[in-house]
């Protein structure tokens, strides 16, 4: 019976590693701790061009990440890019009149979407739109916006 | 003409016989699985089996896993540093490596290994149990082999790997800092941020485990099925080892396609 | 006490075949209980196959095995397991479980099929190994054994769970005669003092003479010959003889089928076309 208490020593070793490790991987390497289940409400906001945005793309205010992209879809109506964020429950007093851009996490950077806060008492709440919005920038046009604003100063 | 007519024919039988028996086979093959997985539940009320069995899967697998995870993961951030650097984007190199890590190599690698340490073990074992008649001995002391050798391995093997597949992982990102890091001088914040910002909870690492467990059943499925239908000899044993690992790596490199196409589409 | 036996395992047009060979032909044959029955025949008359058609491993083409009564190719799986505990069976090999000890190969069909205590069974297996005479070889793993002592480990294991019934396959193949004569012991105490029935399969015609109480001669997949040995021993021509004296020529020719000898030599001279 000794060796059977070796072996579930081992074996009780080898479980707890393999839960480490997943530990390890969930905390330190995923971004398993800022997809738990917090509490979240959702926005909305219409974009021109979103550029290269993509789902799960951070939502920053002032370089901190407050909510995720959850789906971007087109507005049957205006044709628009409509973006779906979840913001995370304890940033619940976003002034109703912030507006929003789409930004590059450095020169080649991913895109994320930068909440700049406005001044109403009015806040933002689940099912709120954004109106204002900034797309993305996209290289050729502000080249072309360069050259017209080149030319007119002429 | 005839002679002609000879040939095609023998061709035709050859191909129809080798059908049959590949029908045969995976008839035989589907029947042990079924059976298998009737006598999954009967481990339950046996944890003195199945820990003996993860031991000898499991624990025993642990030093070329660990050392197999520290060297894959500080080759990738070598080579990846190497790469990222001429692009000014050498903190990318923890996201890189994790990712790599996570969905492919993890898994893959170390299923490979698996199947090359346990899974050929697995094989030797049972084919000599059946050679030494140990199977029958089992049966006649009215035994259920199904239920007291085959079952017990089939679960130590499924639960075994993914969790040597998660200490894999974990060594590998670990390797990947000491390089990186240590030695390279890749700054640690940097290295973290990116890497967790990049790595992606459910779509990386719970696929790479998904990828794990797929890549478990397999090796068990095909290991245990090697084992009894090995011929009871030193040969007919030793050839159903390779088996085991020509198989069961093949198998491997060809689910993991598979497994990729669906899950980052 | 009547003089006619009881039987125990009947044997009724028993027809087996491995892919396009015939193993067996038409046997039927009975085992009387409480007796050492031998079954015997040249190697690869599938007597092996027997005992394991007997015990329910294999499955005939045609046929029925009785045992106690109960067809045993008919019975479910639980069934057989059942009725497999009253069986006994000493494999060529002794197939002795290789990762355990000699004494907890003999306990392990206590443990599985009992819910005796440690004392309980530690006491019932000493019991076994010393019928054996390997009480004091308990600690030794399978590997370091003799062929002999496993196939005597094999028995005490073989008869843990006291069966009514035991069978063994070739005990004396391979082994020396201090060896033979210990098995040739052992299995007849046993069968004295256990009242067990036992099924012997071997072609060992000394060590059989010894001990059974009846033979029967298979070859060729069909039963040529049944009986006391007495009668065996006196039957003075034909395939019995031969066998039982191990004469070199007889109804089995010396040579294996083949064309004439002058027919192939002949081809030597055609140039070995």
């Amino acid at each position: 019976m000794k060796k059977q208490t070796k072996v579930e020593i081992w074996v009780g070793a080898f479980v707890l590693m393999g839960f480490m490790a997943l530990a390890y991987i969930a905390f330190q390497v995923s971004n398993f701790s800022d997809w738990k289940d917090r509490p979240t409400y959702e926005v909305s906001a219409l974009f021109d061009n979103i550029g290269g945005l993509k789902e799960r793309a951070p939502l920053k205010l002032s370089g901190v990440v407050i909510g995720r992209v959850d789906s971007i879809k087109i507005d049957p109506v205006s044709f628009k890019a409509k973006v779906n964020m979840q913001i995370d429950q304890a940033f619940n007093q976003l002034p109703i009149d912030s507006s929003v851009s789409i930004l590059t996490s450095g020169l080649l950077g991913d895109q994320y979407v930068g909440l700049e806060p406005g001044g109403d008492e009015e806040v933002l709440q689940q099912g709120s739109e954004i109106e204002m919005t900034q797309s993305a920038m996209v290289l050729e046009e502000l080249i072309g916006q360069f050259l017209v604003k080149f030319s007119e100063s002429d | 003409m005839s002679h002609l007519m000879g040939g095609f024919q023998g061709v035709l039988q050859r191909i129809g016989r080798s059908f049959l028996e590949n029908i045969a086979v995976f008839g035989r093959g589907s029947l042990f699985i079924l059976s298998l997985l009737s006598a999954v539940p009967s481990v339950l009320f046996r944890m003195d089996l199945l820990l003996k069995q993860i031991y000898i899967a499991g624990v025993l697998s642990l030093p070329i896993i660990l050392m197999a995870g520290l060297f894959v993961g500080m080759v990738l951030s070598l080579q990846g540093y190497n790469i990222l650097v001429e692009f000014n984007a050498e903190e990318a190199v923890g996201s890189m490596t994790a990712l790599s890590l996570l969905r492919e190599l993890g898994p893959v690698v170390g299923a490979l290994l698996f199947a090359g340490r346990a899974g050929s073990a697995l094989t030797a074992e049972i084919g000599l149990m059946r050679s030494t008649e140990q199977i029958s001995a089992l049966e006649m002391m009215a035994v259920d082999p199904l239920k007291f050798i085959y079952a017990p391995r089939f679960v130590a093997v499924i639960i075994a790997l993914p969790l040597l597949v998660l200490i894999f992982n974990a060594l590998g990102v670990f390797g990947g800092y000491l390089v990186s890091v240590s030695w390279l001088g890749v700054d640690s914040g940097a290295f973290w941020s990116q890497m967790s910002s990049q790595v992606d909870w459910q779509e990386d690492v719970m696929n790479g485990i998904i990828k794990s467990v797929v890549f478990g059943v397999l090796i068990a499925i095909i290991a245990l099925f090697q084992g009894v239908n090995a011929i009871p000899s030193s040969e007919g044993v030793s050839s159903a080892t390779t088996r085991t690992v020509v198989h069961s790596s093949l198998g491997i490199l060809g689910l993991d396609f598979i497994l990729t196409s669906i899950m980052f589409n | 006490m009547t003089e006619k036996a009881e039987t125990l395992i009947e044997i009724k047009n028993l027809t087996f075949s491995r892919g396009e060979r015939k193993i067996f032909d038409g046997i039927t044959l009975s085992i009387p209980k409480g007796k050492i029955t031998a079954i015997m025949g040249p190697s690869g008359s599938g007597k092996t196959t027997l005992l394991k058609l007997i015990a329910g491993q294999l499955q005939p083409d045609s046929g029925e095995v009785y045992v106690e009564g109960l067809n045993i190719h008919q019975l479910s799986r639980k069934n057989i397991y059942k009725l497999r505990r009253k069986m006994g069976m000493l494999f060529q090999s002794g197939a002795l479980l290789t990762d355990l000890s000699v004494f907890d190969n003999v306990a392990f069909p206590l443990r599985e099929h009992t819910k005796l205590s440690d004392e309980m069974i530690y006491a019932l297996v000493l019991m076994k190994l010393q019928a054996v005479g390997l009480r004091g070889a308990k600690d030794l793993m399978p590997s370091e054994l003799s062929g002999g002592m496993s196939r005597r480990v094999a028995l005490a294991r073989g008869i843990a769970l006291d069966p009514e019934m035991i069978f063994y396959d070739e005990p004396f193949v391979g082994q020396d005669p201090i060896t033979k004569g210990v098995l040739v012991k052992l299995i007849q105490t046993l069968n004295e003092s256990l009242g067990l029935t036992s099924v012997l399969v071997s072609h060992d015609v000394d060590e059989v003479m010894l001990i059974a109480d009846y033979i029967c001669v298979i070859s060729e997949g069909k039963l040529i010959a049944e009986g006391t040995k007495e009668t065996l021993l006196q039957e003075s021509t034909g395939y019995v003889n031969q066998f039982i004296h191990g004469l070199p020529d007889g109804p089995v020719p010396f040579h294996f089928p083949n064309v004439s000898y002058a027919d192939d030599l002949d081809r030597i001279q055609g140039g070995l076309k």
